[in-house]
């Protein structure tokens, strides 16, 4: 049962691990921005985005982890460097929006099934003639 | 009911605007900075290029400064700053300096690049680019002639020539 857990431990544990101690560049270049060209740094071409890929390599070389090397690079190019803001109140304004979309869409899309919920309205009254002549037909269509 | 719709169209409308505007800021190219204006944020603290100080454009005024924003990945820079740097002895003897501006770069590239051409002139660093942006730089090199007062003189975007040098800043140093 012991052992048992200890593999356990060290299954879950191993991968985690190793990611955060033993970065790559990929792993590191989808979670920043290229500062001079305003793309994210994996897909950017510009020779200002071989320059960020350098200093992170040199970075990894030294033995830093992923978040030593984002504290690293902000330090050097500023908070835009990173793709997601840190501070989880920059996600309020953008949050807040898109509750608020979505309660706007919400509410029509429950005014329009309101509406088509609705019945018709009445036509007028028949005539008794026309009444009974309504229902022969229909018993007709009926048999 | 009708008015919340409303709100929220208006409120998703105003923020693509606000994207938009955004985009076109950093995208423009041509110069925010027109020659009589003062600087923005001109008393801002820069961490100096190889040392532990701070510095600011503001720092120099009483001087004519030539603030020249480069980076060590800009292909335009390795050619001028050589001849900034033959300049400088000149421009010091005026009363006058260039200050170098190393913008979206980081410190250890920048610093190599300085070694390799031998720069001795001041150089402060917006690793991050603001300062660039409130002054409106679009591309590098682009180069700010300062006069004492500090207000701008000219602009220059693209590489500084020997004969901008000759006929614009020694010109102002050698003035009052």
């Amino acid at each position: 049962m012991r052992a048992l857990a200890i593999i356990l431990a060290l299954l879950f544990a191993a991968p985690a691990n190793a990611a955060e101690t033993v970065p790559t560049l990929p792993d590191v270049e989808d979670e920043v921005m290229c500062v001079a060209c305003g793309t994210a740094l994996n897909i950017s071409q510009a020779p200002s985005a071989d320059g960020e890929r350098a200093f992170i390599r040199r970075r990894i070389a030294e033995g830093l982890t992923k978040e030593e090397i984002k504290d690293r690079l902000v330090a050097e190019y500023g908070p835009r460097v990173l793709a997601e803001p840190r501070q989880t109140t920059a996600w309020l304004i953008p949050g807040a929006l898109g509750a608020l979309a979505l309660f706007g869409v919400a509410l029509t899309l429950r005014r329009w099934r309101g509406a088509s919920a609705t019945p018709a309205p009445a036509g007028p009254a028949l005539a008794d003639d026309d009444a009974q002549r309504l229902e022969r037909d229909m018993a007709a269509y009926d048999r | 009911m009708r008015w919340v719709v409303i709100g929220v169209a208006a409120l998703l409308v105003g923020l693509l605007a606000y994207g938009v505007a955004q985009q076109d800021a950093q995208t423009t190219t041509t110069s925010a900075l027109q020659p009589g204006e003062t600087p923005p944020e001109a008393g801002a603290k820069l961490p100096a290029l190889g040392a532990e100080t701070e510095g600011a454009v503001a720092d120099y005024r009483g001087k004519v400064v030539l603030v020249n924003f480069w980076a060590s990945w800009c292909p335009p820079c390795t050619d001028e700053l050589p001849m900034l740097e033959r300049a400088q002895a000149s421009l010091e003897r005026e009363g006058a300096t260039v200050l170098g501006i190393t913008t979206r770069d980081n410190s250890e590239d920048a610093l190599a690049f300085q070694d390799r051409y031998g720069l001795t002139f001041p150089s402060l660093r917006d690793g991050g680019g603001d300062i660039g942006e409130a002054w409106g730089v679009a591309q590098l090199p682009e180069s700010f002639l300062l006069d004492r007062d500090g207000k701008v003189a000219a602009v220059v975007q693209g590489p500084v020539t020997q004969e901008f040098i000759d006929e614009q800043v020694i010109p102002l140093a050698k003035r009052s």
